[in-house]
């Protein structure tokens, strides 16, 4: 077993080596830039890219039309709500997204609030999943796009999309969908779906960091003003020379998430299961935060009452793991998706998501259990709240001076 | 983000972990923080009759620079008089640990234990 082991797959993923050997000659050897047409350099690198570019439609049932390749899913966001709210701001002004959503989409969100629109951030049910009659009802005649994640970073929980398409398609309203943490781990098929814009990362799928894509509709049509300018790359809607092996990395890791994703799947949940079993059999006082079964099978978030966070964290350095808001995990905010869900502070001070993936191998969920069942044990151990619990005592009726 | 090595260790072996009845005249208790705040300290210290702390325990929610400062002062606080312990300073907690900035507060709230505790006791002799 190689330490620490890596249970972090929802924060990034490690390149497989297939789709590494792919990349490589398409730095030295195959340098040309894709836009060159006229020589066969050129030529080289543009038909590299097409097929990359084919290799990501394919996964999600795209025209390869509709794939504009970008640095990653946040500049997809990115391009998606601004570039679709400037477009149809004639329309209106009303933009509907989710309070769990991923920072690039509530910053982009907060940065459109300054630019005149009018936001509505949704909330949450307790299982972290938003409620249909909630978005219908906060819909308005200015209404013009819907933002809402396929698959939640931090908990995992799978939005009802379906649902959500269908309803946007009926009120002819954009349907936005992040989906960073879902391609190439769940079926996704954007005519199915009714996505108008999707949101696709590179690095989450053991492709190569820096580079993702954003599926656009092309009929109905969905527009998009750009937010880079330049050369006219990517039909108008993405200036920039193209990172020709980036994007051969990127679709050969989706030809691959394709072609691996159901057995993947199958096993990934018996790990998941047996995790989920090996923490909670032999300790009380265990939150799985989220909907269990509306979950990717790579994700277990899961809080210790009356333990804090951060020494559980120390306490199984051997485990990379995170705890609270991944992307904020340096701050001592418990995380906002947590406390959306209605997670008390102590449960939300003590949650670890576990991420597990591809490489994630039985002996190291067996490894992972042991450590984290002793490090609860001792800290539980250490814990005046976990003697008062035992005592019986309720910490509610406590008179506790906050600091 | 990269620990001390006396945070670690105090961690890792934590001093004068325990429980002592808080009903005995001669043991103080203090309490201090919040769960929602993440970090709850309970030290207890029992005094003999010269005023000397003969023993001191302690329990801590918290990360791993609270349970080392409170870890460390059941070390400093055992064998000193009474008004000794009160004039330790979170300072002086902070340094012989290293801490960084964010985790001065874990410091603060380990003095504060100190003085709630001895609080406690001298309510008792009263």
């Amino acid at each position: 077993m190689k330490f620490p082991i890596y249970m972090d797959y929802q924060s990034t993923t490690p390149m497989d080596q297939r789709v590494l050997d792919a990349m490589l000659p398409w730095f030295v050897e195959n340098f040309g830039n894709p836009a060159s047409s006229s020589h066969a350099i050129g030529w080289a690198a543009d038909r590299a890219v097409e097929k990359g570019r084919g290799q990501v439609a394919e996964l999600i049932g795209a025209n390869p039309k509709e794939i504009v390749i970008t640095s990653g899913a946040t500049e997809s966001n990115n391009l998606a709500i601004t570039g679709a709210a400037r477009f149809y701001k004639e329309k209106g002004n009303h933009i509907i997204t989710v309070v769990t959503e991923h920072k690039a989409v509530l910053d982009t969100c907060r940065y459109l609030e300054t630019e005149g629109f009018e936001v509505t951030y949704l909330p949450v049910q307790q299982d972290g999943l938003i409620d249909m009659a909630d978005l219908e009802a906060a819909i308005t005649d200015k209404t013009i796009m819907i933002s809402v994640m396929m698959v939640n970073n931090e908990i995992g929980v799978i939005q009802p999309v379906k649902e959500i398409g269908a309803l946007c398609r009926s009120r002819k309203i954009v349907f936005h969908c992040d989906a960073a943490q879902s391609v190439g781990k769940i079926p996704v098929d954007v005519n199915a779906l009714n996505v108008d814009l999707m949101s696709i990362s590179g690095h989450k799928i053991y492709g190569p960091k820096g580079v993702g894509a954003l599926y656009v509709r092309r009929r109905p049509r969905a527009r998009v003003r750009p937010i880079i300018h330049g050369g006219g790359h990517e039909r108008g809607m993405r200036s920039g020379t193209l990172p020709t092996p980036l994007i051969v990395g990127l679709g050969e890791a989706c030809a691959l998430a394709k072609q691996d994703m159901e057995a993947e799947n199958t096993r990934l949940l018996g790990l998941r299961d047996k995790l989920l079993k090996g923490l909670t059999e032999p300790l009380t006082h265990v939150q799985v935060n989220g909907n269990l079964e509306q979950r990717v099978a790579s994700n277990l978030n899961i809080s210790f009452g009356y333990i804090e966070g951060e020494s559980l964290m120390m306490a199984i350095k051997d485990v990379a793991v995170s705890s609270g808001s991944a992307c904020t995990s340096a701050s001592l905010e418990p995380s906002y998706v947590l406390r959306a869900l209605g997670v008390g502070d102590e449960m939300a001070h003590s949650s670890i998501r576990f991420g597990i993936g591809r490489f994630t191998t039985e002996e190291e969920i067996d490894h992972v259990i042991k450590i984290v069942v002793e490090a609860v044990n001792k800290l539980r151990d250490l814990s005046p709240l976990w003697e008062m619990v035992q005592e019986g005592i309720d910490l509610n009726t406590i008179q506790w001076a906050e600091h | 983000m990269a620990y001390n090595d006396k945070v670690l260790d105090h961690y890792e072996n934590p001093r004068n972990v325990g429980s002592m009845d808080k009903n005995e005249s001669d043991v103080g208790t203090g309490m201090v923080g919040a769960p929602a705040c993440g970090d709850v300290m309970r030290l207890q210290i029992k005094v003999n009759d010269e005023g000397v702390i003969d023993d001191a325990k302690f329990k801590t929610y918290g990360c791993g620079s609270a349970i080392a400062s409170s870890s460390l002062v059941t070390e400093w606080i055992k064998g000193k008089t009474v008004d000794e312990a009160l004039s330790i300073k979170n300072k002086e907690i902070a340094d012989e640990l290293a801490l960084p900035p964010v985790k001065i507060h874990c410091s603060v709230l380990a003095e504060d234990a100190i003085k709630a505790a001895v609080d406690d006791y001298r309510k008792k002799q009263d």
